[in-house]
């Protein structure tokens, strides 16, 4: 058996990113990533759009590619799933058999789709991996006719770049507009109506009662043709592994916002665990967002090898849909006021403030990255807990800078 | 070989921002410094291809607005992840107030 040193489980962003933590922050022992997937560690953002509207077919665009594991000196473990933890002999057993000492744990288990349940379910295909990708991108053949079911992130993705391959797209939403959690309404109205523009039909409040051969029935009636169908109805953290290892449980695996869990030899990171955010007064987060998922890593990583790092990253998220960037700093549902910051071309940012006047949040729309610096600068203010003055936020021409060096 | 090019006058960037430009097919970014001194790189991120002049300048770090890569833009040095290909940096001097770069084809 080897010498235990440290090893991550999850070959996604957070167990990529910590992998190179380990090294950039001195580690020499032995850093053992697995994961259970076959191919190299690679970036999911793509799938829903790149990998799928792009001519050619799509090569995974890799976290770690082989040189740097090698240089890296990392032991990539491929196509393994982590099956149970012995906290006690502080041994990972995997599928295929393995068992892999450690020193330190980090779990980086990422979330799984949300399945649907109803008749015809099967018919359905979900995005989680490259895989996945492939095979809704082979599906998305010119004219055919999609049905997206859930208008959230992923759904609406997926529905313009099955637009971009020229099929024929029907979102399906069952709340009373798309993006119900995810924007504000006057945002979601924006994109709404650009899917429309190019074609899309959105039906919302409307839940579905079951899925044909060639249609899904909705629950007034109703029926959609479609050919090809995918769901897109959130996601749920990958907790089977802790909740194995009776770690705690709260929203995902229970962490500290050092990211350590409930035992104190295994952190956790990225989709499959939860936090208390200090900056938001250590409400408990869930955050599934490709650059949080990587701030969380590089906190667990420096405090395994014994700091005491805090994760106060502000979270920050964005979306790509048609020529539209959406962008979403810090926690814009804890925001009881909202400053609107227009900018050029019909781009505008929410800013969102609670009762104290504090910025909380800022949600963005805007074509190409016309949002993005303004935004990013939100975030920093954010995370400074300043409280911007109303009337400088509602003005496009102030500079944010400014405030920011105030 | 030299190719000296005027991109703008001295003013039309303001310290410590960047602009976007575009020459023969080609796109650059122009930065600002707050020591009044101005720089050139590529226009594009090393990581995915996105214009840098959308994104932050701060002191003397250029952040890309996609997925917040680094760099100084006096050296095109990366800053970590995720950017680990350096920028390409342009020479750049200013004549009669107005900035010109070396794109040096």
């Amino acid at each position: 058996m080897s010498k235990a040193g440290m090893v991550i489980v999850g070959g996604g962003k957070a167990g990529a990113r910590a992998a190179i933590a380990f090294r950039e922050n001195g580690w020499e022992g032995p850093v053992t990533l697995i994961s259970d997937e076959a191919l190299l560690p690679y970036d999911r953002p793509p799938l829903s759009k790149a990998a799928i509207t792009d001519d050619a077919e799509p090569e995974a665009v890799l976290l770690l590619d082989k040189d740097m594991i090698f240089s890296l000196k990392l032991t990539y473990i491929a196509n393994a799933a982590a099956t149970s933890v012995d906290r006690e002999k502080q041994i990972v057993e995997l599928s295929d058999g393995q068992h892999v000492p450690y020193q330190k744990l980090l779990l980086a288990l990422g979330a799984e789709p949300r399945r649907l349940s109803l008749a015809g379910a099967e018919r359905a295909l979900m995005l989680r991996n490259h895989g996945d990708a492939l095979k809704i991108r082979l599906a998305f053949v010119p004219g055919k006719t999609v049905a997206i079911i859930g208008g959230g992130f992923i759904g609406l993705e997926l529905a313009a770049s099955a637009a971009k391959r020229g099929c024929k797209v029907t979102v399906i939403e069952a709340q009373p507009r798309i993006l119900m959690r995810g924007v504000p309404e006057s945002i979601a109205i924006q994109v709404h109506d650009r899917h429309a523009s190019f074609g899309t039909a959105l039906v919302t409040s409307t839940a579905i009662d079951s899925i044909t051969a060639n249609e899904v029935v909705l629950s007034n009636g109703r029926r959609i043709l479609a050919e090809i169908i995918v769901a897109g109805i959130g996601a749920s953290p990958r907790i089977a592994l802790a909740q194995q290892a009776g770690l705690l449980i709260d929203n995902g695996i229970a962490c500290s916002a050092g990211m350590q869990t409930s035992d104190p030899d295994i952190y956790a990171a990225g989709d499959c665990c939860s936090f208390p955010h200090s900056v938001f007064g250590n409400a408990r987060v869930r955050l599934e967002a490709w650059r949080s998922a990587s701030d969380q890593a590089v906190v667990a990583v420096e405090n395994m090898l014994g700091g005491s790092a805090t994760c106060m990253a502000v979270p920050w998220f964005w979306s790509d849909q048609h020529d539209l960037t959406l962008q979403i700093a810090g926690l814009p549902h804890l925001g009881t006021a909202t400053v609107n910051r227009p900018g050029k071309d019909g781009a505008f940012i929410l800013c969102h403030l609670n009762a104290d006047g504090r910025l909380v949040g800022a949600s963005g729309i805007g074509q190409g990255n016309a949002i993005a610096r303004d935004v990013r600068l939100l975030e920093m203010l954010i995370g400074k807990g300043a409280k911007p003055d109303h009337a400088l936020l509602a003005d496009g021409n102030a500079q944010l800078k400014a405030l920011l060096k105030a | 070989m030299s190719q000296w090019i005027e991109v703008c006058s001295v003013d039309a960037i303001d310290e410590e921002d960047v602009m976007r430009f575009d020459h023969k097919g080609q796109t650059f970014a122009i930065y600002h410094s707050p020591d009044d001194k101005f720089y050139a790189t590529d226009g594009l991120c090393t990581h995915e291809k996105v214009h840098l002049a959308d994104g932050l300048v701060m002191d003397n770090i250029i952040e890309c607005p996609k997925h917040n890569g680094r760099f100084d833009y006096r050296s095109g040095v990366a800053k970590g992840a995720p950017v680990c290909v350096n920028l390409k940096t342009y020479p750049v001097k200013v004549e009669a107030d107005k900035v010109l770069i070396d794109t040096g084809a």
